[in-house]
């Protein structure tokens, strides 16, 4: 079954195309990263599905509804979680909620259930009555999740929802995110983590320049860099390793490569010649943040 | 209802921002005093501009800031994604707005009870009528898609100074030149201060009845105005 669908969605801002006819599904109960570099589209996308925005064409269909023919319908069946977004600053958290409440139509009894329930579960009950202007980053941010989830929808977008996040509170969200997941419904998390989205993503979308590069799983997004294994090299001098594939991160380069001990040979040999001693070497599978930059390197 | 819900909102975070407080109910008293100060004029003359230009002040102080404030702090993307149509969040400014419109005028009406001057009843849904108008109008000054209250309150300005001048607040319409009348009936306010010139007992420009079929049309013609454009200018905003 099939909750989200973007049928070759365009979008055209002023001379920039910010969606070339972007198309994908999204399946009922899992958990879909939508990655890309700024300004790739994300945010346009997720715009356009919850009925923020209307694209120029294409169709975009959320838990069945048509955004741009039925937008309430469709907004009405999604909780959503915009980045560049916050809750009231001079209402009090639980005025946040009784307002999202409203506005989705929730009858009072039923909405302070709810609102007490999600406060308690994410740790602000305590502070419902303070203004919004004076709880923490942490805490705004599982405040704008409870307002997401305040209509117990069937679909949640969250556009970068543990970004600036304290340790604690990114934790918190990441859990809730798979309990949701696990209740059968549906996630469409955009997100800069790359740990996060490996992490908690059933299937990884990446869009780059308004394009969808690929679609697959976080594993098999892995496993198409160019070999199956990362080599991590730190030296004790900043030196230039000129190699196939090695890519300098910080004081460490990292070696894609499929024969790793003629690698590390390599790499010892060329430590012994240049006289540059060896501070740490260790071999690791690529993560999706390899993927994802290899990808994007290809596109370009 | 989901516009009351909006309208509670708005109370709430904008009842008490600067540019309110100032364009609302400091501007009108200010005003007020420099006409009267040293000039010998009846008071049920000078209480009838007062009620105007408080509800005209008042009602179109809290509807223009609204849109920028929430572009600016970040919360109009969190509202558009909610389930309500932009008549819906439209519809909840004016009712904030009007029902600042209506509270403030009854400062000026209790002033003139101290006075001993009652104005008639017809002045009730006069005030009513007007405040929704003048807030409809105010929703048409922060089409332009800035998130900067001080634009959005500069574009405001420019029309209603003019505007308090050409609508027989100070000079009674009935005095001005032929050119000066046909202006005043191109502002809204000149058939609210008709009315309540009426309600003090003075002879109006206009039949009543006419001052509240012009006033109904004006505003459902900037409530329908104000629909289509902000529709623009929110998703400008985000």
């Amino acid at each position: 079954m099939i909750a989200i669908e973007a049928e070759k969605l365009r979008k055209r801002f002023g001379n920039v195309e910010a969606l070339k006819g972007i198309s994908f599904k999204v399946k009922r109960g899992e958990i879909f990263g939508f990655l890309g570099p700024n300004g790739a589209g994300k945010t346009t996308t997720v715009r356009i599905l919850t009925g923020i925005i209307k694209p120029d064409s294409g169709k975009a269909r959320v838990n069945g509804y048509d955004v741009v023919e039925e937008t309430l319908k469709a907004k009405e069946s999604i909780g959503v979680l915009p980045e560049v977004s916050n809750a009231y600053p001079d209402l009090t958290a639980w005025q946040n909620m009784m307002l999202i409440a409203s506005l989705y139509g929730m009858r009072k009894r039923e909405a302070k259930e709810r609102a007490k329930e999600l406060l308690k579960e994410f740790g602000i009950y305590e502070r419902k009555d303070t203004k919004v202007k004076g709880l923490s980053k942490g805490m705004k941010q599982r405040l704008m999740l409870c307002m997401a989830l305040i209509s117990d929808p069937e679909i949640l977008f969250l556009d970068e929802p543990t970004s600036g996040l304290d340790v604690q509170s990114a934790r918190m969200i990441r859990e809730k995110i798979l309990e949701i997941a696990k209740e059968g419904k549906t996630v469409f998390l955009t997100s800069h983590n790359m740990d996060e989205v490996n992490m908690l993503c059933d299937r990884v979308a990446i869009i780059n320049k308004g394009k969808i590069v690929t679609i697959d799983t976080p594993e098999r997004l892995k496993s198409r860099v160019g070999g199956s294994v990362a080599i991590e090299v730190s030296f004790g001098d900043r030196v230039e390793l000129n190699m196939e594939n090695a890519e300098r991160f910080g004081d460490k380069f990292v070696i894609y490569t499929t024969d790793p001990y003629k690698t590390i040979c390599e790499v010892v040999d060329f430590a012994r010649k240049n006289g540059v001693e060896i501070i740490s070497i260790n071999t690791r599978t690529p993560t999706l943040e390899d993927a994802f930059l290899k990808l994007l390197e290809v596109e370009r | 209802m989901k516009c009351l819900a909006i309208a509670k909102k708005d109370i709430i975070m904008y009842y008490l921002k600067g540019p309110v407080v100032i364009f609302g109910i400091l501007l009108p008293l200010f005003l007020f005093l420099a006409f009267w100060i040293g000039r010998e004029l009846p008071l049920n003359f000078l209480f009838a501009g007062l009620l105007s230009m408080t509800v005209f002040f008042a009602s179109t102080s809290v509807s223009p800031v609204i849109a920028p404030w929430e572009g600016q702090m970040r919360t109009l993307e969190r509202l558009l994604a909610c389930p309500v149509s932009v008549s819906t969040i439209v519809f909840g400014d004016v009712i904030a707005s009007l029902i600042f419109g209506i509270c403030m005028s009854f400062v000026p009406l209790l002033i003139s009870f101290c006075f001993g001057l009652i104005p008639s009843p017809v002045i009730i849904p006069a005030i009513i009528l007007a405040a929704f108008c003048f807030s409809c109008l105010g929703l048409l000054f922060s089409v332009y898609p800035t998130n900067l209250p001080s634009t959005v309150m500069m574009i405001s300005s420019l029309v209603r100074f003019p505007l308090i001048f050409i609508s027989g607040i100070f000079i009674p319409v009935q005095e001005l030149p032929p050119w000066g009348k046909a202006i005043s009936m191109l502002s809204p306010l000149t058939y609210f201060t008709d009315i309540a010139r009426a309600s003090f007992g003075m002879d109006s420009f206009l039949p009543i009845y006419t001052d509240f079929i012009v006033l109904l049309i004006f505003s459902i013609a900037f409530l329908a105005l104000a629909i289509k454009l902000h529709e623009r200018a929110l998703l400008a905003r985000l």
